[in-house]
């Protein structure tokens, strides 16, 4: 059992979300960085798709009411376990009693904080994921909240040493991305106008999507769009010409056209950018 | 029916059709034949979408696409969900003032024939619902309400919609039913899939 004693600006579990639904509404969802969360489950031998802790930013303490192994990966900054500094991307035994400090992220927005035995919440259509757009899967942790740690019964051991190669953005990212389908709907200018310029990630960005602010891209084509699937990753771009890049919990149809469309591997960085850190598109073929 | 394929990034293809007839007919085919590496199919007004595992073999989903016939059109044996509506919407009187007619005619139209569920998308279980010249095409409200009630049946542009829970929303509201259009604990969750059809069936206020 681990009790939130400080759930921060925004605490939710998250898992490898529950895709196969899209046709009826219902957004992918799971973690944005998806390589941090891998990394998390990995650390304390979880199975992959082991439920976690998605910290925006921080700082949160966690309070164990039962010995536990944890990991914290994704963003950079200071944690503590029962007072000591403790390492981020490794393996880490918790004694009860003692509280893990999560402090404000130095770099990157999104820790992920793992639990041997994955969090145990009860799953909707088969993900114990938040969905923020549609409210699918367990409510935001609150201060006070206890969160229950399934067995680790039949889990590999934790693995003696592990080793992470990391990276984080500093401050302006490069995402590949790839032709979208209304492309065409575009100025021929658009194209070099997204990849030509830095966007500036808007305090408005959530999981739904990052806003990107900058130049505007032109239309060429003004008609109204049917509504048409989306993907994560998607760029999509409303009648203000700046583009919108989907994150896990986007809508599952939409109506403006999308111009192009990050590359997946990719994503995991778009999840870690702050507002007001900028991003530079780098035009990418399969 | 033409097909246009229309690259989406690197783990999905949009398939782009003549219309949303062509969309119905070809939806419970690709269905009924998706391989597993199509993790997610998403029809809209003239697309479908297949999103596949990055890395996946993408000639394959793009061949299926192209090559997948259509079933022959029998709407009559796709399922039929019998949805009871009070027509006492708060935009009733407004909808039958914009398309010139009774609200009586209004509730008719509505009644008349079975609607279709084309695509979803703004919602958990809401569905956009199509019928052929319904005559009942009106606008989006000028200023979406803040919240609509769940169980509010609406119309805007070509489409009647259900919304499955309380949401804000700008659809003319005509009635409402007291059906469960999302239950995350029914299998399936959603009572409108893609290609249901929706016959709406009117009882007294």
């Amino acid at each position: 059992m681990i009790e939130v004693t400080d759930a921060g600006p925004l605490t939710l579990v998250q898992d490898a979300g529950r895709p196969g639904h899209a046709a009826v509404g219902v957004p992918p969802s799971g973690a944005l960085d998806a390589r941090a969360f891998a990394d998390a489950n990995r650390l304390v031998g979880n199975r992959p798709d082991a439920a976690v802790l998605e910290l925006l930013l921080g700082p949160v303490v966690l309070h164990a009411r039962a010995p536990l192994w944890l990991a914290v990966t994704g963003a950079r900054g200071p944690v503590t376990v029962g007072g000591r500094p403790a390492p981020l991307d490794r393996a880490v035994p918790v004694d009860v009693g003692e509280d893990v400090a999560i402090g404000r992220a130095e770099l990157g927005l999104r820790y992920y904080v793992s639990a041997r035995g994955g969090i145990d919440v009860p799953p909707v259509l088969g993900s114990r994921s938040t969905d923020t757009l549609s409210g699918l899967g367990p409510a935001p942790v609150r201060s006070g909240d206890v969160l229950a740690v399934a067995s680790a019964a039949g889990l590999d051991p934790v693995p003696p040493i592990d080793w992470l190669p990391t990276s984080t953005p500093d401050g302006l990212a490069h995402l590949r991305v790839l032709p979208g389908p209304r492309r065409d709907w575009f100025a021929a200018s658009a194209w070099h106008a997204l990849l030509g310029q830095p966007w500036t990630v808007s305090p408005q960005s959530d999981r739904v999507g990052l806003r990107l602010g900058g130049r505007p891209l032109e239309r060429r084509v003004h008609d109204e769009l049917p509504s048409e699937g989306t993907v994560t990753g998607a760029l999509q771009v409303p009648p203000s010409g700046e583009p919108i890049l989907f994150l896990a919990d986007h809508p599952t149809t939409g109506g403006y056209p999308v111009i192009g469309a990050v590359a997946s591997a990719d994503l995991p960085l778009a999840a870690q950018l702050r507002p007001g850190e900028r991003v530079r598109f780098v035009g990418a073929r399969l | 029916m033409t097909r246009r394929l229309l690259d989406y990034g690197d783990s999905a293809v949009l398939l782009e059709v003549d219309d949303l007839d062509a969309v119905l007919a070809l939806m419970p085919a690709l269905e009924r034949t998706r391989p597993p590496e199509v993790v997610e199919l998403v029809p809209g007004a003239r697309t479908v979408l297949a999103v596949h595992a990055p890395g996946a073999p993408r000639e394959a989903v793009r061949a299926w696409l192209t090559k997948t016939p259509a079933d022959a059109v029998d709407a009559s044996s796709a399922a039929l969900v019998e949805l009871p509506v009070r027509y006492d919407g708060p935009d009733l009187a407004e909808v039958a003032a914009l398309l010139g007619v009774t609200v009586e005619e209004v509730v008719r139209r509505h009644t008349a024939r079975p609607w279709s569920v084309a695509f979803g998308g703004f919602a958990p279980g809401f569905a956009y619902l199509s019928a052929p010249a319904s005559g009942l095409e009106v606008p989006r409200r000028t200023t979406p309400r803040p919240r609509v009630p769940a169980g509010s049946v609406g119309l805007a542009g070509t489409f009647s919609g259900v919304y499955p829970r309380d949401s804000p929303g700008g659809w003319q509201l005509i009635g409402r039913t007291e059906a469960l259009l999302w239950d995350a604990a029914r299998t399936p969750p959603a009572l409108l899939t893609p290609g249901t059809r929706v016959r709406f069936v009117e009882v007294p206020p």
